[in-house]
């Protein structure tokens, strides 16, 4: 560092013109060569095992369905009011990513403060942090399998999946703002002599709500996305019915369902965005 | 005089409804102090989750009636079969081939688009509004669906699964990157085109360094995300493992699974942290 900075200074000091200067640029283009390289070889050896087999017999039949399907949607399974109408399962899909993400959000806690390095002592919150980056690793969609030997196929394994798998990356981000901590607040609660529950009450706190909520809002999002495939497997919400009408080739129920999906996850996406702006702001 | 203390704090139709506390000062002013809306926030959020228990059916007892099976599963599952290692190498080689490829392409078509679509660059509102809308679109779709319609255009196999990483990655990196070209410094740029040089010449040497270390590492970051996103494609008949693990799954070979997991737990993470380093490096 040293070295730099009078290598910058005998620079300064020869007063160079700006041609001078420019011929000294730093020239890193060995750098970008082995980049480009490195770059060609990944892509040949990834594309080695591609094989494209052409379309399938019926492939363009498929493809004019799903857009047939998309402009022409089945209107009356978009707004009807039964069970395996679009506005129901897409309900039933909210339900389970609010209720994963509420029970999601408060298992990670103890997870969290389980695996922060400045409350526990390192090797405790190492062991921790494996256990959480295990659960992250699993597909949901592994979890999802797991679980429905539990509860049997349906809505609630939907919710329980979500559940554990919110854990893992909602922890990772609540152990940021626990480590981020402002440690002097904490020293000046003690200065004036407040007991450890008021000491949490004013000093833990009031540092952590925002970002915890912030934290949830953001992952019901994901939430909500992940919980329109889980029901690919059976666990409950609007991708099941959606896959099944994909297999059976009935495309204008697909432009249905996937209009119900796009819209919804528009709106929740925007307001999530919305909410957590707000609380970046501190209102 | 009140009115001009008010107006400091934005009222909403929230403060309507409950008139803020009015606090009048020592020295005559006044101020206001709104009304919390932790209450109202909460009953909302406690008829969700009573709405949401009722549509999924949720109990808490299923899970304690047949949690010795989930035991049962989870002990299986971490008694890996190594034997079975021999036949995970291939798909997992495929998997992580999968991502690469498909994360390179819609990298690469995702870097025109987002330069398109940040309102600093292109000043055109009809473009910017028509490709944000497009990119908003693509990523509502779960990947699963795209994976399930590309292998029925296209077949079984790789190929449908790299073209469905290439769609969802492309939506994912153009968001991420034009909202933070609209971050950078413009300022480089008009100095650039004051001093004589052309609009692609004055973006080159101007925008083209900030963007680049920026865009690399969104790159990184989707392409972790794709290593876990792939693992599951197969499922709908896309390649990769995906086939591995239903196929344990069905034959309820649960140590087999167990083997698959621990395979792909070591990639994942063997992965992030080689492109975590590599994120640091770059900022």
């Amino acid at each position: 560092m040293a070295e730099k900075l009078e290598k910058i200074e005998q620079v300064i000091d020869e007063k160079l013109t700006a041609a001078e200067m420019y011929a000294r640029r730093p020239r890193k283009w060995w750098l970008y060569t082995l980049i480009v390289l490195i770059l060609a070889v990944v892509i040949s050896w990834s594309g080695s095992s591609l094989s494209y087999t052409g379309m399938t017999s019926t492939g363009t039949q498929v493809a004019k369905g799903v857009v047939n399907g998309i402009t022409h949607p089945d209107m009356q399974l978009l707004f009807g009011t039964g069970d395996t109408d679009v506005p129901y399962l897409l309900l039933q899909t909210i339900a389970i990513a609010v209720l994963g993400t509420l029970f999601g959000a408060i298992l990670a806690i103890p997870f969290a403060f389980l695996a922060s390095t400045n409350i526990l002592p390192k090797p405790i919150a190492y062991l921790f942090r494996v256990v959480i980056l295990l659960i992250r690793t699993i597909p949901s969609l592994v979890w999802a399998l797991m679980w429905i030997r539990v509860t049997g196929p349906g809505a609630a394994c939907g919710v329980i999946t979500q559940s554990v798998c919110s854990i893992g990356m909602i922890s990772k981000m609540y152990i940021t703002a626990i480590e981020d901590l402002d440690t002097r607040i904490l020293e000046s609660l003690d200065a004036m002599g407040c007991t450890p529950f008021q000491k949490i009450r004013y000093g833990v706190i009031p540092q952590l709500t925002a970002s915890f909520i912030s934290t949830t809002i953001y992952r019901f999002d994901i939430n909500l996305k992940d919980a329109t495939t889980l029901g690919i497997v059976g666990a409950g919400g609007i991708g099941a019915s959606l896959v099944q009408c994909l297999n059976s080739r009935r495309w204008a129920m697909v432009g249905s369902f996937v209009w119900g999906l796009m819209v919804l996850v528009l709106i929740i996406e925007f307001a999530s965005t919305r909410v957590r702006k707000k609380l970046a702001r501190g209102e | 005089m009140d009115n001009e203390n008010n107006s400091l704090v934005k009222l909403t139709w929230f403060d309507r409804i409950f008139k803020p506390q009015v606090i009048t000062l020592e020295n005559g002013h006044s101020t206001i102090r709104r009304r919390s809306r932790a209450p109202l926030i909460l009953a909302l959020l406690v008829l969700a989750v009573v709405l949401s228990l009722r549509m999924t059916g949720f109990h808490l007892s299923v899970i304690a009636n047949n949690f010795s099976k989930l035991v049962d599963l989870l002990v299986k599952i971490f008694h890996p079969k190594w034997s079975f290692f021999s036949k995970v190498t291939g798909p997992l080689v495929d998997t992580v081939k999968m991502s690469v490829l498909g994360t390179v392409i819609g990298c690469v078509i995702g870097l025109p688009v987002a330069v398109l679509a940040s309102t600093n660059i292109c000043k055109n509102r009809v473009v910017v509004s028509v490709l944000r809308f497009i990119l908003a679109m693509i990523r509502t779709l779960p990947t699963l669906v795209i994976a399930l319609v590309c292998a029925l255009v296209f077949g079984l196999g790789t190929f449908a699964g790299t073209l469905a990483i290439s769609v969802f990655t492309f939506g994912i990196v153009a968001k991420m990157l034009y909202e933070s070209i609209e971050t950078i410094d413009m300022g480089p740029f008009e100095a650039m085109e004051a001093m004589g040089a052309n609009k692609f010449q004055a973006f080159w040497s101007a925008c083209v360094p900030q963007i680049l270390p920026v865009y690399l590492s969104h790159s990184l970051y989707c392409f972790e995300m794709n290593v876990r996103a792939s693992a599951i494609l197969g499922y709908v008949g896309a390649g990769g493992l995906g086939i591995t693990i239903n196929e344990r799954i069905g034959w309820r070979d649960y140590e087999g699974l167990g083997m698959v997991l621990l395979a792909l737990f070591v990639v994942v993470v063997a992965i992030e942290f080689f492109s975590e380093y590599l994120r640091g490096k770059l900022s």
